[in-house]
């Protein structure tokens, strides 16, 4: 037995990642599909002389996992649909004050308390718009256990890199589904670390003062420099202020910090994407349904493609219209009513020719689904 | 090798979740496949139909549930009647004659064998019956090695345990042997 491959559930993987790429505190309110993580991770994160709080509610989660990421530590917090609707307030200010934590939220079907045990990706546009005001967000998913130790860890880098709140969005299917995982050693994937000011002692730090590279370093909060941090939008001292061209600064920044880099930030997977007459967009667990009509029908000579994308948001518009310009139809396959076709029509050109395979009804969307859906936009019938 | 789609079913706590679990763990484990599980996580995991799913195979698996089983255990009068309508014409039907009546009409190569009332005379521990029925059932298909099975259960039993499985697991292969020598005898 190699000691290297695991069994276990996308849930248990995203423990795996996270504890891989150095998480430090862990604030959560349990509910399912993801309850796994906090359940691991209460026994896991003390193991390794972490702090795991099981908190009175989901807004406290969100708030605490903040604060321990101003004093310098790695956070997360993992939830599902409800939980992420409450944690949109403390998300904002995560976004407002460019705290950088990880929020995983394990998809189930909404609105409301909805289906607890069904698997959905309904919560696509939650995640890129749930807190109000202009602002960027990154959003990343997985379609299997493997991708989402990689993808965890990828969600804390790029916090860090960007001083941002980064959204892991899995869904039940990939959350409770076990299967093998191969740990990368130490070393094998990157992991980042916080970017700390070299601003010395008794001098003055301007905690949003962006480098020429647009990036902040930051302070551990109750270490060497006293500063503010504020939900009100804020001056370079972190300071309130509503200047017009304080205010015009800070917006670009929060936006553009993350917009232009897009390239730097988006993760794709392609099968077959070059010469695909039919190509397949999609992510997460249906991912995993497209992939396997693609090989199949592949194997029987049908031009069929499939472009998974691992980050959803900022979107990979430039990518996508390129890698769409020469199929003759584009499917996108997800479990919702159509978030990320919007974004696929809104990005290509003959936005016509772009269609939906999904299914909301709570059951996985399976093979026969999609195929249906193919055979409908090629004039075939069902 | 031919893909295995494997549904177990039963009620819940008879443990065909925990079964399944270590049938998957144990190709990956020990037999360098691959294989993927899932369960159902609704109501009826605490009572009522339980369901799981495994599928192994020596290729990568992309669509993680079961559709239509190859090879389908059913422990229960209720998941028989739910589940056994999905299998796969010729596919193998395995089911416990305490609990279930079978119905002629399905298209499968269909065994019925007295596991839970052998795991109580022999063992007296109902909480092993999974196990005689995973012994059962690698005995018919050759899914992994009965070797294997208890390395997985070293890893998750604790010690004191461990001989009640490993006693479960050799009835249910050699009650398969016994039926298997007596319908070719």
């Amino acid at each position: 037995m190699k000691k290297d491959i695991v069994f276990v559930q996308g849930n248990e993987a995203c423990v795996r990642g996270a504890l891989y790429a150095g998480l430090d505190f862990f604030a959560g309110y349990p509910i399912t599909p993801s309850t796994e993580i906090a359940e691991l991770l209460s026994e896991h994160l003390p193991a390794k002389k972490g702090k795991f709080i099981q908190m009175e509610d989901e807004i406290s989660s969100m708030c605490a996992i903040i604060g321990a990421s101003l004093t310098g530590k790695k956070v997360m917090t993992a939830t599902s649909g409800p939980g992420f609707s409450l944690k949109q307030e403390a998300l904002g200010f995560a976004v407002m004050t460019e705290t950088p934590c990880v929020i995983v939220d394990v998809q189930r079907g909404g609105p409301s308390t909805g289906l607890p045990t069904s698997g959905s990706q309904g919560d696509v546009m939650q995640a890129r718009w749930g807190i109000h005001g202009d602002h960027a967000i990154i959003v990343l998913t997985a379609s299997n256990g493997q991708d989402v130790f990689a993808m965890t860890v990828e969600a804390f880098n790029l916090a860090e890199i960007f001083r941002t709140p980064v959204i892991l969005l899995l869904d039940e299917v990939v959350g409770h589904t076990r299967e093998r995982l191969v740990e990368p050693k130490a070393g094998e994937i990157n992991v980042v670390e916080r970017l700390r000011t070299s601003v010395p002692e008794g001098t003055d730090y301007h905690p949003y003062l962006p480098r020429e590279d647009g990036r902040l370093p930051m302070s551990d909060f109750g270490g060497t420099h006293r500063h503010n941090i504020t939900g009100l939008a804020h001056d370079m001292w972190g300071f309130p202020s509503n200047k017009p061209d304080v205010v015009y600064g800070l917006m670009h920044h929060l936006v553009d910090k993350i917009e232009t880099h897009v390239n730097e930030i988006t993760r794709i997977k392609e099968f077959f994407v070059e010469d695909a007459e039919c190509l397949l967009v999609s992510y997460g667990s249906a991912a995993r349904t497209a992939l396997h009509i693609v090989k199949n029908r592949r194997a029987r000579g049908e031009k069929l493609g499939l472009l998974e994308l691992q980050t959803l948001w900022p979107f990979p518009a430039r990518l996508v219209r390129e890698r769409c310009s020469s199929a003759n139809h584009i499917i996108v396959v997800e479990m919702n009513m159509g978030q990320i076709l919007g974004e696929v029509k809104k990005a290509v050109e003959n936005p016509e020719r772009v269609f939906l395979a999904n299914k909301i009804d709570g059951g996985f969307i399976t093979p026969t689904d999609v195929l249906n859906f193919i055979r409908i936009t090629q004039g075939k019938g069902v | 090798m031919e893909r295995r789609r494997i549904i177990l079913s039963g009620s819940g706590g008879q443990g065909v979740i925990t079964a399944a679990i270590i049938l998957a763990e144990t190709a990956i484990l020990y037999e360098g496949l691959n294989a993927v599980q899932s369960q159902a996580y609704g109501p009826e995991a605490r009572g009522g139909a339980s369901r799981s799913d495994v599928i192994i195979s020596d290729t990568d698996i992309l669509f993680p549930k079961v559709v239509q089983p190859n090879i389908l255990v059913c422990l229960t009068q209720e998941a028989y009647d739910k589940f056994s309508g999905l299998i796969r014409p010729g596919g193998f039907l395995l089911t416990d004659s305490h609990y279930v009546k079978q119905n002629e009409k399905i298209d499968a190569r269909q065994i019925e064998l007295d596991m839970y009332t052998e795991v109580m005379n022999k063992i007296g521990k109902p909480i092993v019956f999974n196990i005689c029925v995973l012994g059962v059932l690698i005995t018919f298909i050759k899914l992994v090695n009965p070797k294997s099975i208890m390395k997985v259960l070293e890893t998750r039993i604790p010690p004191s345990f461990l001989q009640f499985n490993r006693d479960a697991l050799d009835l249910g292969i050699k009650m398969a042997e016994n039926y298997s020598a007596k319908v070719a005898g």
